[in-house]
């Protein structure tokens, strides 16, 4: 069982990323009623803005420990150039158009995305990880243990937390959980919803970045990220009930754990364990487990 | 009645440019394999399903030609064709199961999933797919004889436009038919629908495993020829093209994906010399500017004119 | 007496807090009019809505002639003969109401038929005898989304209709009908159910329609029911006028 620790939390360090992208894909659908299909952009993008500024700085000779808050810095630059943005244009138009011009639209973004990737940063793997050299390892009981690999899934428990006093002890938090609540009373109560669409919707882009910003001292940056990282975030927030905060957050460890067993019972499994879990939760429950069926009222 | 003409006209001018314009043989042929995908994406869209994740039967059908031609050692052209269309449909109906219980966001989303799943298989199962290698389709018999290559490519091209007249008219009868009248109505109002009688996950069904057989014949022709395939066939930036094409042909009728697949695939020969890294830059766009200013696609234009000229 | 065609027992259903249903008793007997009246929100939609599978009772059972369809789903009790018809119009929008009516006509006849047209001479003219039984003849081509909601009601009615129910649920027959033609529409549709010995409950809150149209009244008030008879006892009855036909 010595193995079975270190392999758990390799897992749950991976799901910790996945969560990144879920809990953004779900706050921005909760509060825009749009899935946004280019979600997993934003995961791309701020991995490459990450090894990017970090190649820079490190090869000019800073010291090592600022590899970490530049990885906070790429998501929040991400978020600050994108969402307002992308939100303002392409997102603004399909607000309350039906759910097949939301996807075309988001989706069609997702392919732009795509190639604009591939212009700006090439087609090459980037690599760039003093941001886990710097932080080291741990030895409990042991076992080693990669500090960073702890550090992201103290992170996503943080981001957890922070987005529950966030929602509710926040006049943009309280703001956002009325414009959930009722679009239209929320207007009249005063509450400038285009605003709170903007803030939701960048805060959704920031925390994709900083998923993918994290990712990236591990896994270093290729194309094809957006894809993976939509259809894992997808999957996650599926299971966890779209629009449920702490589903994606449960959904994430089901998924960690679920990927643990398969690389120790069907290590062939492993890369679809995630899809594997979705079927099966949906199969039983076509919500996911926090999610409520919405019945049309006739 | 004007309207059939004009398709007549186009379906003519299509035949007749390739023997002027030999080199174009090839992208026509191309074309006719992307109509026959978009066609089954398009049937998906009458229902309001868009299916981001088609590219999987297209592939499937790709694959099941290539394993038979490099595994097997069947280079028979028919047998392969109707093996590609009758797997791409088995795998329409297995996956379909679960996807009808699915509308919208999920529909989509799922699709996608699934078929990134079969993309990552594609590329992982070394021994069977040839992974990101692919595999080399030899040219096949055609009914026994052992033909050159420029006349399997005129036989490809040929008896595909033919196939596309004839499964052209199929799928026209099946979208009139109570079933394919049924497709809307999923849409626009499924509790009523219910309160008829209809099981609604059936009409679903059929309409996924058509769209997944004629996925699965693009596929089939698109192996045939260009030879060589790779997972790329399932990835999803491929199901975005067809996504693309059968919006851009409108979902009106079965021409619709195949005068977009022949627009979209003109654009690609010249993009592939003037930007060969702008590809999915320029179906993105193009998505963007058929759901912005022509809701009803290209096909929409050809009822738009027609319309005028039978209400003057 | 013989046994009911529609039977209710012991229903209880309740969302977030309201009892819609709160253990009712209820039985629809074979060829009656029976009218269901009662307050807004007082859970009669909900009854159509329980009868047909839309809503799953917490508890109790519905019977259809001894069967039991509690846990049917609409499509199921469709096929059993049930049909209704919707408060708020249930059309096909994309289609016009011939379409709509050739829909719901074919769903029976030859649905799974892929290769042959909606549209055939017999489903065409079952359908033109349906609009015409509602009155909308000269409605055929329009497009059920530019309808009036008097149109769009006759049109939804026209769709049970087309379903040959042996028990017709009828939600709010006239609201949205003007008020020239709901006696004409209502005695219109009365004869062709009498001639076609179908039963139907209709919920209405127009108590002149109650009385001309209605065998039997059930007087349904916070998940109950509470008056059950004759047109004449129960609509004279002090209770039922303080409660029901007074707020009504």
């Amino acid at each position: 069982m010595d193995f079975l620790l270190p392999m758990l939390v390799d897992g749950l360090a991976a799901s910790a990323l996945i969560f990144f992208i879920a809990v953004g894909l779900t706050l921005v659908f909760s509060v825009l009623r749009v899935l946004n299909v280019a979600h997993g952009s934003f995961y791309a993008v701020g991995a490459y803005v990450a090894v990017t500024i970090g190649g820079v700085v490190m090869s000019a000779g800073a010291p090592q420990w600022l590899s970490f808050p530049i990885l906070f810095l790429s998501a929040a630059l991400t978020a600050a150039l994108l969402g307002p943005v992308i939100e303002r244009t392409f997102i603004r138009f399909t607000y309350g158009k039906p759910e097949a011009v939301q996807i075309l639209v988001t989706f069609a973004l997702f392919l732009i995305f795509e190639d604009l990737q591939k212009l700006v940063f090439g087609v090459q793997a980037y690599y760039q990880d003093a941001a886990v050299n710097v932080l080291g390892i741990s030895d409990i009981g042991g076992i080693i243990y990669l500090n960073y690999q702890l550090l992201l899934i103290a992170l996503a428990a943080a981001v957890v937390v922070a987005l529950r006093v966030m929602l509710h002890h926040t006049r943009l938090g309280k703001m956002i959980v009325a414009v959930v609540a009722d679009p239209e009373v929320s207007a009249t109560l005063g509450i400038d919803t285009r605003r709170v669409y903007m803030a939701a919707f960048t805060i959704g882009v920031f925390l994709a970045a900083l998923g993918g910003a994290l990712a990236s001292p591990n896994s270093g940056v290729a194309p094809g990220l957006g894809a993976e990282a939509i259809v894992l975030g997808f999957a996650v927030a599926a299971i966890g009930g779209l629009g449920q905060i702490e589903g994606a957050a449960l959904a994430a460890v089901i998924v960690g754990i679920a990927r643990v067993l398969a690389i120790y019972y069907v290590p062939q499994l492993e890369p679809v364990a995630p899809y594997l879990v979705m079927l099966a939760v949906l199969l039983v429950r076509p919500y996911g487990l926090f999610g409520a069926a919405t019945q049309r009222k006739i | 009645m004007l309207h059939f003409i004009i398709i007549l006209a186009l379906a003519a001018a299509f035949a007749a440019i390739p023997a002027f314009f030999p080199w174009l043989a090839f992208v026509f042929t191309l074309v006719l394999a992307k109509g026959f995908a978009a066609l089954g994406v398009a049937i998906l869209l009458r229902a309001g399903l868009i299916s981001i994740g088609h590219a999987l039967f297209y592939a499937v059908g790709a694959y099941t030609v290539g394993f038979l031609s490099s595994r097997a050692g069947v280079n028979l052209l028919i047998p392969q064709l109707v093996a590609a269309a009758v797997v791409s449909g088995l795998f329409g109906l297995v996956i379909g199961l679960f996807m009808v219980r699915y509308r919208g966001i999920f529909f989509a989303m799922l699709n996608l999933a699934v078929s990134m799943v079969g993309y990552t298989l594609l590329s992982k199962l070394y021994t069977l797919t040839g992974g990101t290698d692919g595999l080399s389709i030899a040219t096949p018999r055609v009914l026994g004889m052992t033909v050159g290559r420029e006349a399997f490519e005129a036989i490809l091209l040929y008896g595909g436009l033919g196939l596309a007249f004839v499964v052209g008219i199929v799928v026209h009868r099946y979208l009139k038919s109570p079933m394919g009248e049924a497709l809307p109505a999923v849409e626009s109002n499924e509790i009523r629908l219910e309160y008829l009688g209809i099981a609604v996950p059936r009409v679903l069904l059929f309409a996924y495993v058509g769209s997944a057989v004629l996925a699965g014949i693009g596929g089939a022709i698109h192996a045939l020829i260009v030879g060589h395939i790779t997972p790329d066939l399932a990835y999803w930036t491929t199901s975005g093209q067809l996504v693309l094409v059968a919006v851009l042909g409108g979902i009106g009728g079965v021409a619709g994906p195949f005068i977009g697949a022949t627009f979209l695939e003109s654009v690609r020969a010249a993009a592939v010399i003037y930007a060969p890294d702008a590809w999915n830059i320029i179906i993105g766009a193009g998505l963007l500017v058929v759901i912005f200013f022509l809701p009803r696609g290209l096909h929409g234009l050809i009822e738009r004119i027609t319309r005028k000229g039978e209400r003057p | 007496m013989s046994a009911p065609l529609l039977s209710v027992r012991g229903v209880r259903v309740a969302f977030g807090g309201v009892k819609a249903a709160d253990g009712v008793d209820l039985d629809v007997n074979a060829g009656e009019f029976l009218a269901i009246i009662g307050p807004n929100g007082s859970g009669k939609t909900t009854f159509i809505n329980l009868a047909t599978g839309y809503v799953k009772p917490q508890a109790g059972t519905i019977r259809l002639e001894g069967r039991d369809i509690t846990s049917a789903r609409p499509r199921d009790v469709t096929k059993l003969g049930i049909a209704r018809a919707f408060q708020i119009p249930q059309l096909f929008t994309e289609h016009t109401v011939l379409e709509n009516l050739m829909l719901a006509v074919a769903a029976n006849q030859g649905f799974w038929r892929w290769q042959s047209p909606l549209g055939s001479p017999a489903v065409r003219e079952a359908a033109m005898d349906l609009l015409t039984t509602v009155g909308l003849a000269d409605m055929v081509g329009a497009s059920s989304n530019a309808l009036n909601e008097g149109a769009r009601k006759l049109t939804d009615i026209a769709l049970a209709l087309a379903l040959k129910p042996r028990l017709l649920l009828l939600d709010e027959p006239t609201a949205g009908v003007s008020t020239d033609e709901k006696f004409p529409l209502m005695d219109r549709l009365a004869a062709v159910l009498r001639e076609r010995g179908v039963t139907a409950v209709f919920v209405e809150h127009d108590m002149d329609l109650v009385r001309r149209y209605a065998d039997r009244v059930v007087v349904w008030n916070q998940g109950r029911v509470v008056a059950d008879g004759a047109p004449d006892a129960v609509l004279t009855d002090p209770a039922v006028l303080r409660d029901v036909v007074g707020v009504l």
